[in-house]
């Protein structure tokens, strides 16, 4: 049988503003390599395959499933995670909008919503409700209920126009 | 995973060599949405992935005098958010707005959709009614099938050893056409499709000149269901004839029951959803 022989791929990305080299496994991913190479761990893990939406980060400018990426191809890319939201200054008003509205239990999915719902309201200041729901479909709470979640994110929208 | 190396290739021809080399332990990359779970499950053993959306075919649109082409790697927002497309294939958009959420669509493409082959892919129906074709590239160079020969079985596809989709062209039409797809999911996003079924029909002097359905998740692949788009050819589109078709598709469809739907339930999902989406594809051509 040949062995395959595997070796670690340097990526050079640019993780919350600020550019950076890595050494990475092909095989592994983006979500991986975010956790367990670069060593951010406010994305999280929640089922792995796709469907949660727990480890949603911003990739270029879209949302993303970073269990569905590779970490090699983070090559060039620009990638903005849960940990790029607050500034000095404070909480992102959508980070505060979640707390004053109490839109987190466990809060496991509760990263992957803020930064699908940051990417909505970058793009759209003023959703409808139904915009709103329909945006966060990739991302499953099993606390809430989410109307907490759709309350918080509207809220965030009222107060940063 | 069971560790593989990573290509991303810039051309076809580079491309053809590493899925060559590695054959059967090779796999190419596109939004990964379904590659890489089914990978993670082990239930393909690589020892390679290619990437191909370096390659400027694979994530090209483009418009020429025949045909609209997309890259195998386009993803689903690509399309959504092209304008032109919208107007002229609502169909093709009907699918790439409901495959998965936010974040699958902008990864995952028709032709990754399209070579994992499932029976129940939300994207292959409309590339069928369509008349969609295939371009495939292996290192013989470039060969071109229709896109309902693509799928095989649950999960193979008609690629030999070394090919993979370099695009999808959709022939064009004149303004009398028109396509729709429709799914039943229990919820009202995410989810995979218990039955589905894309029509196109195109008019000429009130009367249908062509038409074509598609049936999803009622067959071991998505079906074209030509006996059942011929009976309306040559017709007036009255609710008669509409209802003909719809009992034909029913006919046609042959699913297996599962935990997510009986074998009656399927077949009369086919039905209602034949007479829907031809309703709607009838309504976008101003019948």
């Amino acid at each position: 049988m040949s062995e395959n022989k595997v070796k670690k791929v340097a990526v050079n990305t640019t993780i919350n503003g600020e550019e950076m080299d890595i050494l990475v496994d092909p095989y592994i991913s983006l979500l991986e390599t975010l956790r367990e190479v670069v060593g951010i761990t406010g994305t999280k893990e929640g089922c792995n395959d796709g469907n949660c939406g727990a480890c949603t980060i911003n990739l270029d400018g879209r949302i993303v499933d970073s269990c569905l990426v590779l970490g090699v191809e983070a090559e060039g890319k620009n990638i903005e995670t849960v940990e790029g939201m607050a500034t000095p200054d404070g909480l992102h008003p959508l980070q505060q909008a979640f707390l004053e509205e109490a839109a987190l239990q466990c809060g496991i999915c509760t990263p992957g919503f803020l930064v699908s719902a940051k990417a909505l309201l970058d793009n759209e200041p003023d959703p409808s409700e139904e915009r709103i729901r329909h945006w966060l479909a990739g991302n499953l709470c099993r606390c809430t209920g989410y109307d907490k979640i759709v309350k918080a994110v509207t809220k965030a929208s009222k107060e940063s126009k | 995973m069971h560790p593989f190396n990573y290509y991303a290739p810039e051309s076809i021809e580079e491309a053809s060599k590493i899925l060559e080399k590695y054959g059967e332990k090779a796999k190419c990359l596109a939004g990964g949405t379904d590659v890489l779970v089914q990978t993670r499950g082990e239930k393909f053993d690589l020892d390679a992935i290619v990437d191909v959306k370096k390659i400027p075919e694979l994530t090209e649109l483009k418009w020429t005098d025949s045909h609209l082409v997309f890259g195998a790697a386009t993803p689903c927002y690509v399309l959504y958010e092209d304008p032109k497309v919208c107007e002229k294939f609502p169909g093709i958009i009907d699918s790439a707005f409901l495959i998965g959420g936010i974040q699958i669509q902008s990864r995952a493409s028709l032709g990754g959709n399209l070579c994992n082959a499932s029976p129940s892919a939300d994207g292959i129906c409309s590339l069928i009614v369509h008349e969609a074709i295939c371009v495939i590239a292996g290192s013989s160079g470039l060969r071109e099938i229709p896109v309902e020969e693509m799928c095989q079985g649950p999960g193979r596809n008609a690629l030999e050893n070394g090919e993979f989709l370099v695009s999808i062209k959709i022939p064009l039409k004149d303004n009398k056409f028109s396509a729709s797809y429709e799914r039943f999911i229990p919820r009202n996003e995410m989810d995979i499709a218990v039955a589905a079924v894309a029509s196109s029909v195109e008019m000429q002097d009130g009367k249908v000149s062509s038409c074509r359905i598609a049936l999803a998740a009622v067959g071991p692949t998505p079906i074209y269901a030509q006996a059942a788009s011929e009976l309306i050819i040559g017709k007036e589109p009255t609710e008669d004839n509409i209802k003909i078709v719809s009992e034909k598709a029913k006919e046609i469809a042959s699913p297996i029951a599962d935990m997510r739907g009986t074998i009656e339930h399927r077949k009369d999902l086919i039905e209602v959803l034949t007479r829907r989406t031809i309703s709607k594809a009838l309504e976008r051509v101003g019948v």
